[in-house]
C-alpha cells in the first residue's frame, strides 16, 4: 500500500474528531520528519502519514502495528527523546518530539532477530528455563545475548530527572471511568451534595460515545454540559485509578497534569484519594481474536478503527474485512464504508469465521472459513469484550463468567462502599447506561452520607457468541509473544492450573497486564482441558497497579525534614565537613579532627550539640517518672544537681542514655541521645498515659527550642567566666554534675551544666535557639586569646572513646542488656519498679552474656575496623570490636568491644580478625576508660 | 491504608499512628515469674477476631488510646481512652 503512504491517510473532517487542523505539529519518527495535528496521538499522526509498523515484538521480533489504539496497545510502545516506554497510541503528539522505535536491531524495517520465528520451537513456553540454564558456566554469555533481546527503551544516564509530585484528595465519591455511566454517576452524586472526583484514562470524558455516531455525540455533549455544571465534580483526565485498598484508599496516577513547579512541569503525579464511596464504571475492553496471523500490522480491533477514523481522521487501510459478532463491529463496517473503504463483512452470528491472516510487514489477505481468500490490508475483529474488573478484584470480589453475554460479571461480595455502574453491570442503550449510572451515583453519594439511596435499574445481559479462538493458533499475549500453541504445550507438560500456566508461559504478564489477554488465556486453557465453563478454569486475580506507574511517581517528592542548628551558617563559613546524623546535618570536623582533640585536651574547644534530645519535665511526680524510666535512682536529686542515667526497654535492652538535671522544685531537663529524642518522648508518654495517668507530669520536647554547645577543656572555666553573668563558677560553688540557670552573653534563660562526655572540664550551655549563633560567636570572640577552636562530632567521638563512654546503638545493639554494657554500677535492682527490671534481675543471676570491655591492640599502630570479629581458634566468634580509633592523646589505637565472659578479665589478650583476614592481638584493659579513668580532669 | 478513629482527632490515616500492638496489662514486677514476664513481652494472641489494641497518634495529638479492631475485616468498632485512664476516671467519679 505504498500509494496510501505516499498520499497520506488523513481523512476529511469527521464529526467527533479531536484534532485541531489549524495547529500542525512537526515531529520526527525513526529519523524522518513527519507532521501531525494538535490532538493527535503519536500513533494516529503516524498512521495518517502512512506508517504501519511501530515496534518489533518481544521474542520473535515480529513487526507490530496498531491493535487497540489505546494506552494498552501492546505494539505501540516507543521512545520519545530520552523517555522510554511511551505508549504511543495514547500519548499526545507535541511539537518537536523525537520519536523512535525501541530496541530494534539493526532497524525497525529489518530486524535480524526476526529469524527467531524460524526457530520458534526453541523459544516456546518456558524457553528461558529450558534453553539458557545449562551449562551454568555459559550463563554470563547467555545474559549478554538475552539482554539484546530484552524489551524496553533506553534511559540516558545524563537525562535530567523529571519532576514528580504527590497529592492527597479527600472526596465523598470517586468515580473510576468517565464513560456515559461514570459521567452520569458523577452528576447524580454531585446533585445529592457529594464532592466527586471523576477519573478517566483518556484525554476526554465520554468513553465509547466519543467515537460513536450522531446520537452518541449528542448524548455526550449533553453529559459534558451536565458535568461542567456541577462545581463539586473535579474531572481528572489522562489519569487512572490504579489501585483500591482498604476503606477506599485509592491510588490515582495522573499523567502530565499540566502543572509546573519552579519551572519544571510535573511528569506524573500520584494522587492518594480517600473516598467515602467508589463507583467502578471502568467499562469494557475489546478482546482480540486468536487465529494465525492475528498480530500482523493491519489486524485491528473494531474500537481501534473507530478511534482512528472518528477521533483522529486517520484512514486505517484501503480494503477491509470486518469480522463481526456485535453491533460495534457493524458500526465499524459502516464507518469504513462512509470513508470509502471497501468492506467484506464476515458475520460470526450467521456462522462466518476467519481462519488466518497472511502478510509480511502489512496484512495482504485473509482466509475465511468458507474457503475464500480475500485480499485486503485491514482486518477488523469485533468478537466481544473483557469486563474491566481489576478494581472489583481489589475490593475483594471474584467476578464470575456468564457464557450468555460471554464475559465476567461482579458478584455480591463487594463492600457497600464500592458500587458498579454501566457496562460492567450489564448491557444497555446509551439512555439505559446513563439511567443506571445516575441511580448508582445517587446510591454512592448516599453511602458516603449524602442524600438517600435510589433503586438501581437492572441492565440486561445481551447474548453474545463465545468467540475466543479460530481453528488456527495465534497470539494470546502480544506483549510477551505467547501463542495459544504455547499454552496447549504448557498444558501437555503438566501445567494445568491457570496460575501455573501464567508463570510458565508468562501469558498476561507483559506490560498490558492481561487487559487484552486474560480472558483469551482462560478460554484457551478451558479448550486445552476440554471444558466449556470458563469458571472451571478460574481467573488469575488482578492486582494493583491497574496501569503502570513510573518509579518517579512512586518516589515522588520527599517530605523528610533536614535539620540544621542555628549555628549552621558559622559551620559552613568554617569549612565544616557535613555529617548526616538522622534528620540532622552536623559538622563532622573542620579539617583535622586530631588537632581538634588536642585543642580540647590542651586549651578549650566548643562543639555544637544542638541535636541532643531535650525534654522539659515539670510537675511534682517527675521523680517517680525518672525512677521508672531510668535503671538508677532519682528520688533524691537536689535542685541544681545533674545525674547520668540509662534507660532499658522492658526486655532489659539498653535503649538510651543521657543526663537529667533539676533546675527548680518542679522543673527538670532530660537529655537523650540525638537519635533517641522522639523515642524517649513517646516512651515517657506511654508510661504516663497508659500506666500512671494519675501522676502529675508534663513532658515537653524542647530539642529545637535550645541551641546547645559544649565548651570543653582546661581553659573552659576561664572562657565561660567571660560571658556568664551572676553565677559563681568556682568548683565549690558549681561542682561537676551540677546545673545552673544563667544569663550568657546577655541572653537570659540559659541553663548550663558540668558534665564530662569528653573527659575534660566542660560546660554544656543551652541557649534559647534564636540566640544560638549570637552566643556561639560571643564565645569565640571572648576566647580568641585562649586559643579556642571549634570541634566536630569526630573529635568528640575520639575523646569519648578515650574516656570509654559507650554510645547506645554503636557500642550496644538490640541484644545488649544492661549488665552486658558494664552498667552494673548504676542498675538499682532494689528499686520497686523500673522499665526492664524483671529481665535485668534475671540477667544479674547468670554469667553467660558478652561484656563490653576496653581493648587496646598490642601493636598500637593498628586500628581494627569497627565490627571486626574477635575469634577463638579457627572459626569461633567470641566477640566484636564496636568502636575503634587512633587516640591522638595516647598516640595509640584504642577500642571498645564485646567479648565472651571468660575473656573479659583485664589483662586477657584476645584475637581479632580484621576484614582482610589478618589476625591481631588486643588486650583487655581495666575498666572502659583508656584515659584518665579516675576522671580527675573533669572534676577540677 | 486503613483509617483509625482517634478519640481526639477523628478518623485519620493509619500512617499517622504507631500501632503499639495488642493491649496487655503489665504484670506486677514484684511477683511476676520469668514465664509470665516473657509472655507479656513476646507472645500475642494473634486472633482472627475482635482484638483490643493500643495505638499512638504520633503525627497528631500524641495520645495513646485503645482500639477495638477486627483483624480480618479491619473494621473498628470502638476507640477509647487507655484502660488505666478509664480506671482513674471511674475512681475519681465515684
Amino acid at each position: 500500500m505504498s500509494s496510501a503512504a505516499a498520499t497520506g491517510r488523513r481523512l476529511d473532517p469527521q464529526a467527533g474528531e479531536v484534532i485541531d487542523r489549524g495547529s500542525p505539529l512537526s515531529f520526527r519518527w525513526d529519523g524522518k520528519a513527519h507532521t501531525g495535528f494538535e490532538g493527535d496521538t503519536i500513533v494516529s499522526a503516524l498512521m495518517a502519514s502512512g506508517v504501519d509498523v511501530f515496534s518489533r515484538s518481544f521474542k520473535y521480533k515480529r513487526p507490530r502495528g496498531v491493535l487497540s489504539a489505546t494506552f494498552h496497545d501492546p505494539g505501540c510502545t516507543v521512545q520519545v527523546g530520552d523517555e522510554p516506554n511511551v505508549r504511543a497510541a495514547h500519548r499526545r503528539l507535541a511539537a518537536g518530539m523525537d520519536v523512535s522505535p525501541e530496541n530494534v536491531w539493526p532497524s525497525l524495517k529489518f530486524d535480524v532477530r526476526a529469524a527467531n520465528q524460524l526457530v520458534g520451537r526453541f523459544l516456546s513456553a518456558g524457553f528461558y528455563y529450558k534453553t539458557f540454564m545449562k551449562p551454568q558456566r555459559l550463563w554470563p554469555a547467555y545474559q549478554k545475548i538475552l539482554g539484546r533481546f530484552a524489551a524496553g527503551g533506553v534511559t540516558a544516564a545524563d537525562a535530567e530527572h523529571g519532576y514528580y509530585d504527590k497529592r492527597y484528595i479527600h472526596v465523598d465519591v470517586c468515580v473510576a471511568g468517565g464513560g456515559p455511566a461514570g459521567m452520569a454517576a458523577a452528576v447524580a452524586a454531585a446533585r445529592s451534595g457529594a464532592s466527586v472526583l471523576l477519573v478517566d484514562e483518556e484525554y476526554h470524558l465520554g468513553g465509547h460515545l466519543r467515537y460513536g455516531g450522531e446520537a452518541e455525540l449528542a448524548a455526550l455533549a449533553e453529559l459534558r454540559a451536565e458535568v461542567a455544571a456541577q462545581k463539586s465534580i473535579e474531572v481528572m483526565t489522562n489519569a487512572a485509578v490504579t489501585g483500591r485498598y482498604d476503606m477506599n484508599w485509592i491510588a490515582v496516577v495522573q499523567r502530565q497534569p499540566g502543572i509546573s513547579v519552579r519551572g519544571r512541569s510535573i511528569h506524573e503525579r500520584l494522587c492518594k484519594v480517600r473516598a467515602g464511596a467508589l463507583v467502578v464504571a471502568a467499562g469494557l475492553i475489546e478482546r482480540p481474536y486468536v487465529f494465525e496471523g492475528n498480530d500482523l500490522p493491519g489486524v485491528m480491533l473494531s474500537t481501534a478503527v473507530r478511534r482512528l477514523v472518528n477521533l483522529h481522521a486517520a484512514r486505517p487501510g484501503d480494503k477491509a474485512v470486518v469480522f463481526t459478532a456485535n453491533a460495534d463491529g457493524d458500526a465499524c463496517a459502516q464507518d469504513l464504508r462512509r470513508i470509502g473503504v471497501g468492506v467484506t463483512v464476515v458475520d460470526a452470528r450467521t456462522g462466518g469465521n476467519i481462519v488466518s491472516a497472511k502478510g509480511g510487514k502489512r496484512l495482504k489477505s485473509v482466509d475465511l472459513a468458507d474457503g475464500r481468500s480475500v485480499d485486503c490490508d485491514l482486518l477488523v475483529t469485533a468478537v466481544g469484550w473483557t469486563a474491566a474488573t481489576p478494581l472489583l478484584n481489589m475490593a475483594g470480589d471474584r467476578p464470575v463468567y456468564d457464557p450468555t453475554p460471554a464475559r465476567f460479571f461482579p458478584t455480591d461480595r463487594l463492600p457497600a462502599t464500592v458500587v458498579v455502574a454501566g457496562a460492567l453491570a450489564g448491557d444497555g442503550s446509551t439512555a439505559e447506561l446513563i439511567a443506571h449510572g445516575t441511580a448508582v451515583g445517587a446510591t454512592a453519594a448516599a453511602r458516603a452520607g449524602h442524600g438517600s439511596e435510589v433503586p438501581v435499574p437492572a441492565l440486561a445481559r445481551v447474548a453474545h457468541p463465545e468467540l475466543y479462538r479460530s481453528t488456527t493458533h495465534g497470539f494470546v499475549d502480544y506483549s510477551e509473544d505467547v501463542s495459544s500453541k504455547d499454552m496447549f504445550a504448557a498444558k501437555k507438560e503438566g501445567y494445568d492450573s491457570i496460575e501455573l500456566v501464567k508463570r510458565y508461559t508468562t501469558v498476561t504478564m507483559g506490560p498490558s497486564q492481561g487487559k487484552l489477554e486474560s480472558v483469551n488465556a482462560v478460554a484457551i486453557m478451558a479448550e486445552a482441558h476440554g471444558v466449556t465453563d470458563l469458571n472451571e478454569i478460574g481467573t488469575t486475580v488482578w492486582r494493583p497497579p491497574y496501569v503502570p506507574i513510573t518509579l518517579g511517581a512512586l518516589g515522588g517528592r520527599g517530605f523528610e525534614n533536614t535539620r540544621f542548628s542555628p549555628m549552621q551558617s558559622w559551620h559552613e563559613q568554617h569549612n565544616a565537613k557535613p555529617l548526616v546524623a538522622g534528620d540532622w546535618i552536623r559538622p563532622e570536623h573542620y579539617g583535622d579532627a586530631a588537632a581538634e582533640v588536642a585543642k580540647v585536651r590542651d586549651k578549650v574547644g566548643i562543639i555544637d550539640v544542638t541535636p541532643l534530645g531535650k525534654l522539659d519535665l515539670r510537675g511534682p511526680d517527675v521523680p517517680k517518672l525518672l525512677n521508672l524510666l531510668y535503671v538508677n535512682k532519682w528520688s533524691k536529686l537536689a535542685i541544681g544537681a545533674v545525674r547520668y542515667g540509662v534507660m532499658c526497654a522492658e526486655d532489659g535492652v539498653v535503649m538510651d542514655d543521657g543526663v537529667t538535671g533539676r533546675l527548680a522544685e518542679d522543673r527538670y531537663i532530660m537529655t537523650t541521645t540525638s537519635s533517641g529524642a522522639a523515642t524517649v518522648w513517646e516512651w515517657a508518654e506511654s508510661w504516663l498515659q497508659t500506666e500512671h495517668p494519675d501522676w502529675q507530669v508534663h513532658v515537653t520536647p524542647v530539642t529545637t527550642g535550645y541551641a546547645s554547645m559544649n565548651v570543653a577543656g582546661p581553659k573552659s572555666r576561664e572562657l565561660i567566666g567571660r560571658v556568664v553573668e551572676g553565677v559563681d563558677l568556682s568548683n565549690d560553688a558549681f561542682p561537676y554534675m551540677h546545673v545552673r540557670t544563667a544569663t550568657v552573653a546577655g541572653v537570659a534563660d540559659c541553663f548550663m551544666w558540668r558534665i564530662g562526655f569528653t573527659g575534660e572540664l566542660s560546660y554544656e550551655i543551652h541557649v534559647p535557639a534564636a540566640y544560638g549563633l549570637h552566643v556561639w560567636e560571643a564565645l569565640f570572640d571572648a576566647g580568641s586569646d585562649l586559643g579556642v577552636g571549634a570541634f566536630g562530632v569526630e573529635a568528640q567521638r575520639i575523646m569519648r572513646l578515650e574516656k570509654g563512654h559507650f554510645i547506645v546503638g554503636q557500642d550496644t545493639d538490640g541484644l545488649t542488656l544492661g549488665f552486658g554494657a558494664d552498667l552494673g554500677w548504676c542498675i538499682k535492682l532494689d528499686k520497686d519498679d523500673f522499665a526492664g527490671k524483671p529481665e535485668l534481675v534475671l540477667q544479674s543471676q547468670r554469667e553467660n552474656y558478652q561484656r563490653l570491655v576496653g581493648l587496646q591492640p598490642v601493636d598500637p599502630t593498628i586500628v581494627p575496623a569497627e565490627a571486626s570479629q574477635i575469634v577463638e581458634g579457627a572459626k569461633k566468634i567470641v566477640g566484636r570490636v564496636t568502636s575503634s580509633r587512633m587516640s591522638p592523646t595516647l598516640r595509640r589505637s584504642i577500642c571498645l568491644g564485646f567479648v565472651e565472659p571468660h575473656l573479659a578479665t583485664p589483662g586477657t589478650v584476645v584475637t581479632c580478625q580484621l576484614p582482610d583476614g589478618r589476625r591481631v592481638q588486643l588486650k583487655v584493659i581495666e575498666g572502659l576508660a583508656h584515659f584518665d579513668p579516675a576522671g580527675a580532669r573533669m572534676k577540677v | 491504608m486503613i483509617q483509625v478513629p482517634c478519640p481526639w482527632c477523628g478518623p485519620r490515616n493509619s500512617m499517622e499512628f504507631r500501632a503499639v500492638g495488642e493491649s496487655k496489662s503489665r504484670p506486677d514486677v514484684a511477683t511476676t515469674t520469668p514465664e509470665q514476664w516473657r509472655q507479656y513481652l513476646y507472645t500475642k494472641s494473634n486472633l482472627a477476631d475482635w482484638v483490643t489494641e493500643t495505638w499512638y497518634h504520633r503525627a497528631g495529638c500524641r495520645r495513646y488510646f485503645a482500639v477495638e479492631r477486627h483483624t480480618v475485616t479491619n473494621d473498628i468498632r470502638e476507640s477509647r481512652l487507655p484502660a488505666a485512664q478509664l480506671r482513674q476516671k471511674e475512681g475519681s467519679g465515684s
